[in-house]
């Protein structure tokens, strides 16, 4: 296979998840809905509630607008990167899933395709929100902007290989929900999306511990360094060690020699 | 060209401690048509996942040509041309769509993709369809875009499991006089998995498989002669009783 194979088939993996994205309307719509309604509805009755103090990379006060932000570009990263990889149990259903496995390229490869063009998808819709935010006085550094696309890539890289994971695991897709409640929102609540650790710390220590372990705080930070030019280089080690540790599980759920394809197969 | 691009030997599978195959073993000629034969749960399928990489064997080895299928993935599934038997069409893309993402997984580029496209859908007649939406085709027509996708990267051996199954007469008929065509025409070898007899000619070589195991192979014609009877269904019954 020559190089230019590699990106054939890259391609063709990219375009086929980038037509149904556009495709799939109401799944376009709700990635943006979601996060609007916290932006401006949540917020706005949060605001005065919940009072933010200066913590890195904020140099002044901000509105608790401001501060969820990067919080909310992380859940359009988190559930489209759950949605893009879950696909999978559904490919696996209809079948389709057998074009790409057995396709000759490494399989590993093709996870990785199909992971990145999840990202990349993730990414786009995360601009399409902080450009609707900036109706709403949400603004950050120009810089910022051209900053925010890596993080963007491997934070949904990892988002979307904890749920090709999953997706090895997951029989059918009716189970969607447990994930979404087991998965999605303890990932989403118990990181720093919504407040900062210290005011966890605050509340309740535990709770604070179970936030630090959780690589989703890690993922927003480096989006909210990111979004503000600065490097947070702690994040990013968590962020990128996280991925590696998911894709490689990903790639193993996947590998027929490891069984866990093989062993659902029995009910196709 | 080898003369045996396909060869299995002593493949066994089990699920869990269901024994699914138990040493199966048995080649395909270049350019042959071999009936894989077997009644439901037989293993045909079983088979088609370990022959496609989708699954694992527990024992034995699948042979591409001169690659071993364990040890040389790539190299083995490149000459592989697949028709399973559930629908493998993304419903909601167009039949130039489904039959792209193919080629690219093929590592074909687009512009050969497109040729092969045509030429592919030409043979069924079907060009007119290439921007149909799959959703909108027929079953008949889904099964012959499965065949055009499985052979757009030129293929030496075309595994198709159940490929007429649920189809009308006519269709069936088609389908089948088109892949033995490409056998004597493009010297692809077949292996066509299929619990319908009239599908297989005693002119062709058969595997018939039972409860995971090859009860009898060889041409068919001979099988009958040396098993006196007059058809493959009272082959069959002859040699599943005898297991039995």
């Amino acid at each position: 296979m020559t190089g230019s194979a590699y990106l054939n088939c890259f391609y063709g993996i990219l375009y086929r998840e980038l037509y149904r994205f556009v495709q799939q309307r109401s799944r376009f719509l709700s990635a943006l809905v979601r996060p609007l309604l916290w932006l401006v509805v949540f917020a706005a009755g949060f605001r005065a509630a919940l009072g933010v103090s200066i913590i890195p990379p904020y140099e002044t006060y901000i509105s608790y607008e401001v501060y969820i932000t990067p919080g909310l570009i992380g859940i359009i990263l988190l559930f489209n990167g759950m949605q893009g990889s879950l696909s999978m149990v559904v490919d696996r259903e209809m079948g389709s899933m057998r074009v790409l496995l057995t396709s000759p390229f490494p399989r590993s490869y093709l996870l990785i395709c199909k992971l990145f063009s999840i990202a990349l998808i993730s990414s786009i819709q995360a601009y399409v929100f902080l450009f609707i935010a900036s109706w709403f006085d949400i603004n950050a550094p120009l810089a910022g902007y051209f900053y925010l696309l890596p993080a963007c890539l491997i934070a949904g890289l990892m988002l979307a290989a904890v749920g090709l994971f999953i997706s090895s695991l997951v029989r059918q897709l009716e189970n969607f929900a447990g994930i979404m409640n087991f998965v999605i929102f303890p990932m989403f609540f118990l990181s720093s999306a919504l407040y900062p650790l210290w005011k966890m710390r605050e509340a309740n220590d535990w709770l604070f511990q179970v936030c630090q372990v959780n690589p989703f705080t890690y993922a927003v930070e480096l989006i909210r360094f990111s979004l503000y030019a600065k490097w947070n280089g702690s994040a990013f080690m968590v962020v990128a060690i996280t991925t590696i540790l998911f894709v490689l599980a990903a790639v193993a759920g996947y590998n027929p020699r490891m069984g866990l394809l093989g062993r659902k197969a029995t009910g196709e | 060209m080898d003369a045996h691009p396909l060869q299995v030997d002593k493949l066994s599978f089990h699920y869990g401690s269901v024994k699914a195959l138990g040493n199966v073993s048995f080649h395909i000629p270049a350019a042959g048509f071999v009936g894989l034969l077997g009644p439901n749960g037989a293993g045909k399928t079983t088979i088609f996942g370990l022959l496609t990489r989708l699954m694992s064997p527990q024992s034995g080895e699948i042979r591409y040509s001169a690659h071993l299928l364990d040890q040389e993935p790539a190299r083995a599934l490149q000459s592989l041309g697949v028709v399973f038997q559930q629908t493998s069409l993304d419903l909601d893309l167009s039949v130039a769509q489904n039959l792209h993402y193919h080629a690219a997984l093929q590592g074909m580029s687009r512009k050969r993709a497109r040729i092969r496209i045509q030429q592919e859908l030409g043979r069924f007649d079907m060009q007119n369809r290439v921007d149909d939406k799959v959703r909108s085709l027929n079953q008949g027509h889904r099964r012959r875009v499965e065949i055009a996708r499985a052979l757009l990267h030129k293929p030496q051996i075309l595994l198709l499991d159940e490929a007429t199954a649920g189809l009308d007469f006519e269709t069936r008929q088609m389908i089948n006089q088109h892949i033995r065509q490409l056998c004597d025409d493009d010297g692809v070898s077949v292996l066509w998995a299929t619990h319908l007899i009239e599908d297989i000619r005693t002119s062709d070589q058969v595997i018939l498989l039972n409860q995971g195991k090859v009860i009898a192979q060889g041409n068919c014609e001979q099988l009958l002669r040396e098993n006196h009877v007059t058809d493959l269904r009272q082959l069959m019954q002859k040699q599943f009783r005898a297991v039995a």
